[in-house]
């Protein structure tokens, strides 16, 4: 298996996914078989290549620092599933 | 567009028209996820695939994990359109959050292919392709992140146009993976398919990974493809797996493209074709994986309490989002994390950069 069902825990833990016990055997099965083809990407020698992190070659594109509109605090929280006043409403931490 | 120029019919009567032709043929194919019954505008209706944010029309990406989300802001692609007088007719079912090449990853049930409903229509755009090849849409827009505009436009029959990175705002676009989405008109004409681009591209101050054109879109009149080169990579027709009749309408197109005057030539992208597929598999996910982080209940979209604030993310989640946003959120902090980032991610970033050389090569 190219992923252990640790690191799939660990991993769905990063993710903030909670995961049923027959999710985590399922996904990692799915994943490891997903990893095992991704992988071929390191057959090539590409110490030479610089990586692509974006296509276009857009260096600091500026906008004035005039303001703008912005959104108002009504529409901000119009999707809240709680909200108190002007805040977003969460369980504790 | 004709007819309502000449006042033959107006824009309510032609809004009208479709929402009844929805309403008769929509059920069996599944290819709208809701409709606007009020004209908003004086132009040909347009079909917007539910990952393009309408402002006050519910907007999901086919996830429950946004089910009841209504943007309070309208895209750039939205906002143009609007500008052009294009009323929104509707918006239309995809893969959950642009994941997918059939639209059977959607939350709210499969879109079924117009001209045989027991087939895919493909996607993730499969909603967007189904209403414009059945009639239920004069036009429409999808997006594009590994093919999901060119992919079931093909499969459905119509034109579908991947516009180059940087032409067409991403403001407003539900994100998957953002240095590749990209929102493309799909219709049934190329010429349409120019007017809509048309409309849409060039640069937006909102989106600063957008580019000015270097010219303004030319709407084509001709009639044939004289001074079109036509490149056929090598590779790709000699790949196993070929279905047959597949292979045949590929051969067939390319006759018909002789026909119609273009200089068709065979090109050779040898290491873009074996090694495209996993190098989008790492970088797709990866970024993906950064974008699907925002979705955690608490500002917007579904929630799913808990105890505390992680719980509420970890249950809201895991309940929110189907198995393909789950596989590939987690394929891509695998190849984020550390210890990782250099064999998969970084690996992958290098890979790009060959297939980006091979095809600037292939295009000289």
């Amino acid at each position: 298996m190219a992923i252990s069902k640790d690191e799939v825990l660990h991993v769905a833990r990063l993710a903030r996914l909670e995961l049923t016990d027959d999710e985590v055997d399922r996904f990692t099965e799915q994943l490891s078989a997903i990893l095992e083809a991704v992988a071929k990407v390191s057959e090539l020698d590409l110490s030479d290549v610089e990586p692509t992190a974006h296509p276009l070659d857009l260096v600091n594109v500026w906008a004035d620092d005039e303001p703008r509109p912005s959104l108002p605090l009504h529409d901000a929280l119009a999707n809240a599933p709680e909200k108190d006043a002007v805040f977003f409403k969460v369980p504790p931490a | 567009m004709g007819l309502l120029e000449a006042r033959d019919v107006s824009a309510a009567e032609l809004h009208a028209a479709y929402l009844q032709a929805i309403r008769e043929r929509d059920g069996e194919l599944n290819a709208y996820l809701r409709t606007v019954d009020e004209p908003d505008g004086a132009g040909v209706p347009i079909a917007f695939k539910d990952v393009i944010s309408s402002r006050g029309v519910e907007t999901t990406a086919g996830s429950k994990i946004l089910a009841g989300y209504v943007p309070v802001f309208d895209s750039t692609v939205a906002a143009r359109c609007r500008e052009a007088g294009l009323p929104l007719i509707g918006k239309t079912n995809m893969d959950e959050f642009a994941m997918g090449s059939s639209t059977e990853n959607s939350a709210y049930g499969p879109t079924h292919n117009p001209w045989d409903p027991e087939r895919v229509p493909g996607g993730s755009s499969g909603g967007s392709a189904a209403a414009v090849a059945a009639g239920l849409a004069p036009w429409a827009f999808g997006s594009d992140t590994g093919g999901s505009v060119k992919q079931p436009a093909s499969l459905c029959g119509i034109v579908g146009l991947r516009p180059t990175y940087g032409t067409v705002s991403r403001y407003g676009i539900v994100a998957f993976a953002s240095s590749l989405d990209q929102v493309g008109p799909m219709t049934k004409t190329v010429r349409d398919n120019a007017l809509l681009y048309r409309i849409v591209a060039g640069r937006d101050p909102c989106d600063a990974t957008t580019v000015e054109l270097p010219q303004p879109v030319e709407i084509p009149e001709a009639e044939d493809l004289k001074g079109v080169r036509v490149g056929v990579p090598r590779e790709l027709n000699e790949a196993d797996g070929i279905e047959p009749g597949v292979k045949a309408a590929v051969e067939r197109t390319i006759e018909l493209c002789r026909a119609f005057g273009a200089e068709v030539g065979e090109t050779t992208l040898p290491r873009s074709v074996e090694y495209g597929l996993p190098c989008y598999y790492l970088v797709a996910p990866a970024e993906a994986s950064s974008n699907l982080a925002r979705y955690d209940g608490a500002r917007y979209g579904l929630r799913v309490d808990g105890a505390n604030v992680r719980e509420m993310y970890e249950k809201t989640r895991d309940a929110g989002f189907g198995d393909e946003p789950k596989r590939r959120i987690m394929l891509g902090a695998y190849a984020l994390s550390a210890g990782y980032y250099e064999a998969y991610y970084g690996q992958a970033q290098k890979v790009r950069t060959v297939i980006a050389q091979e095809h600037a090569a292939a295009f000289e």
